[in-house]
């Protein structure tokens, strides 16, 4: 069985290794004299690097601001569609949507909405301001893009895991007299638990790592307010040619990510037959 | 005025005596309310999510005038096609449009040769390298691109494959593989081998039988593989911003970027229709293989 996954070895598990040891050296694009080893001397670095962990705690905040409310909107929908609803279909084609339009189509559109002048949010709203272009709604406004562009993902997998939720036992709760809340607690989420901690843990990742949608909307400003890591790393790598302080960078992020893959594959582990 | 006859809702009206085997007046209403409720959340969401796109569409048919005014409206009064030809003439759509295709045709197409086998195998042995290597697959879903793109684009600048296509292929069939992976072995695991030990008791080979056997039962899960490693490649941004220099390498997504201009003053008409434009391809297969894919990554989250 081997030789079969030797391409995806060599495809899939080379660049990794290898992007994660460029941060032990001074790796630089565009320089003629050879790559050297220098030790933990790039860490030791982004320690000191103020507007790094800036964009890291921005990261954080995007991040968690995306999948929390998105995780309860999406487990809220998907128990409506779940039920019996008419034009229940309608919200479900309608709900795959934005997961097949490019990330950045997706942010253009969004900054025509909150466009100054021709946007329809502030003639909507009443309102007269420039959403993504001032220090205080920049974050908020993004966030919100960020929540409506993974929405039908984290739904989708979600009514997945509701598949799952053994009908007879909903009916058995409801002849005993317990209402949708209890419904909920005693037996929805018990029998969905580990799918919907799975998928929360993977939507956080994958937020943390964004780039193309924040990039498109506001490159990172205003004053740096929607830097997330991501567009700092490239910013590092690809215009000033820090190849190796950028995948220290993504290090770092890495080792966050692990601790909350680490969760989620023993989670997952432990829910397994085999 | 109307003074007349009553109306059709006035005649309906009845009195209230409920026939006896109805549920309590209260349980009714109560359970009325919560169906209301329900349909409001799902109306709130629907104008959630709707309002961006009808907002897109309607700035994509305005002409110059209505964009510029300060209060802008829902329906264009004069709409027109004129972004559309605008928008073909300020960028090179349909130049893009080739190199997205054939750089998310051709990675669609070497990610899966590559791993229908692998799939394969992966389904039918359980047994640590094979669990080590699901692992992997979630792992790597998780690593920030950045730790990718930095070793490739070395590896490429050492290959000379930098601002080429094939060097974005390259690319793009090392970052959809893991995923193409995943779904096909889900997709593998459904199949029942009892078929697979009926070819080897008919003196069939190992290759034999997945060629002649698994590959044609799995068809249909190939395919919806293909399409959405298709879909991704169509839609990738990050790579091919990092990659590809010359203009006219450039696929659809970072052309469209050129739309908003260095200071982000943009050509609203001409911006929106190529956004459309942008979207009809993944949105068109998405709608196809719809349910396939959802099935696939069920198949994946639930049974691995």
């Amino acid at each position: 069985m081997l030789p079969v996954l030797i391409p995806i070895l060599v495809l899939s598990v080379t660049p990794l290794v290898y992007g994660i040891a460029l941060a032990f050296t001074d790796a630089q694009s565009g320089r003629t004299e050879p790559t050297e080893w220098i030790g933990l001397l790039n860490f030791t670095d982004l320690r000191q690097d103020t507007l790094f962990w800036e964009s890291f705690r921005t990261g954080l905040l995007w991040a968690a601001g995306v999948t929390v409310p998105q995780f309860l909107l999406s487990l809220g929908l998907a128990l409506l569609l779940s039920g019996r609803l008419r034009f229940r279909w309608l919200a479900r084609v309608l709900a795959i949507v934005p997961w097949a339009m490019p990330e950045v189509v997706v942010g253009i559109m969004w900054r025509l909405v909150y466009h100054p002048d021709a946007g329809i949010l502030n003639e909507t709203l009443g309102t007269d301001r420039d959403w993504l272009g001032s220090l205080g709604s920049a974050l908020p406004a993004v966030i919100l893009v960020g929540i409506w562009a993974g929405m039908p993902q984290t739904t989708v997998a979600l009514l997945a895991g509701l598949q799952n939720v053994p009908g007879e036992l909903h009916e058995a709760a409801a002849i005993d007299g317990a209402g949708a809340w209890r419904r909920f607690t005693t037996v929805t989420w018990p029998a969905i638990r580990p799918v919907a901690l799975a998928i929360g843990a993977l939507a956080f990742i994958w937020n943390l790592n964004s780039f193309a949608l924040v990039y498109v909307l506001t490159n990172g400003g205003p004053g740096g307010r929607t830097r997330l890591p991501m567009l700092f790393a490239y910013e590092e790598a690809f215009r000033y040619g820090q190849f190796g302080y950028a995948a220290a960078m993504g290090c770092v992020l890495v080792a966050v990510v692990s601790v909350l893959l680490a969760v989620f594959l023993a989670g997952r582990l432990k829910g397994r037959d085999t | 005025m109307r003074a007349g006859p009553r109306t059709p809702g006035e005649a309906r009206r009845r009195p209230a005596t409920a026939p006896a085997s109805r549920p309590p007046a209260g349980l009714v209403l109560r359970r009325r309310a919560g169906r209301t409720a329900q349909y409001l959340a799902l109306l709130g969401y629907l104008v959630f999510l709707a309002f961006p796109l009808l907002w897109l569409v309607s700035t994509a048919f305005k002409p110059p005038r209505e964009l510029a005014t300060l209060h802008p409206e829902w329906i264009p009064d004069h709409p027109t096609w004129d972004n559309f030809r605008q928008a073909f003439d300020e960028q090179p759509l349909l130049r893009a449009a080739g190199n997205s295709l054939l750089a998310a045709g051709s990675a669609a197409l070497i990610a899966v040769a590559v791993a229908v086998p692998a799939a394969y195998v992966l389904a039918r042995h359980r047994n640590r390298l094979s669990r080590a290597a699901t692992g992997w697959v979630v792992v790597s879903q998780a690593f920030p691109l950045v730790l990718l793109i930095i070793p490739l684009f070395l590896i490429l600048k050492e290959l000379r494959l930098i601002d080429s296509m094939a060097g974005l292929v390259l690319v793009y069939v090392t970052w959809s593989l893991p995923f193409a992976l995943w779904m096909l072995t889900g997709y593998a695991r459904a199949l029942p081998p009892e078929l697979e030990e009926a070819a080897a008791v008919d003196g069939a080979g190992r290759l034999r039988t997945l060629v002649s056997v698994t590959v044609p039962l799995l068809a249909p899960g190939i395919a919806a593989t293909a399409l959405f490693a298709f879909i991704t490649a169509w839609n990738e941004f990050f790579f091919a911003l990092v990659l590809l220099k010359s203009p006219e390498k450039q696929t659809m997504p970072v052309v469209l970027t050129h739309f908003l201009g260095a200071e982000g003053v943009a050509d609203l008409g001409p911006l929106a229709a190529a956004s459309l434009l942008a979207t009809l391809p993944s949105l068109l297969l998405f709608a196809v293989i719809q349910r396939r894919i959802t099935g696939g990554m069920l198949a994946g989250a639930v049974k691995h």
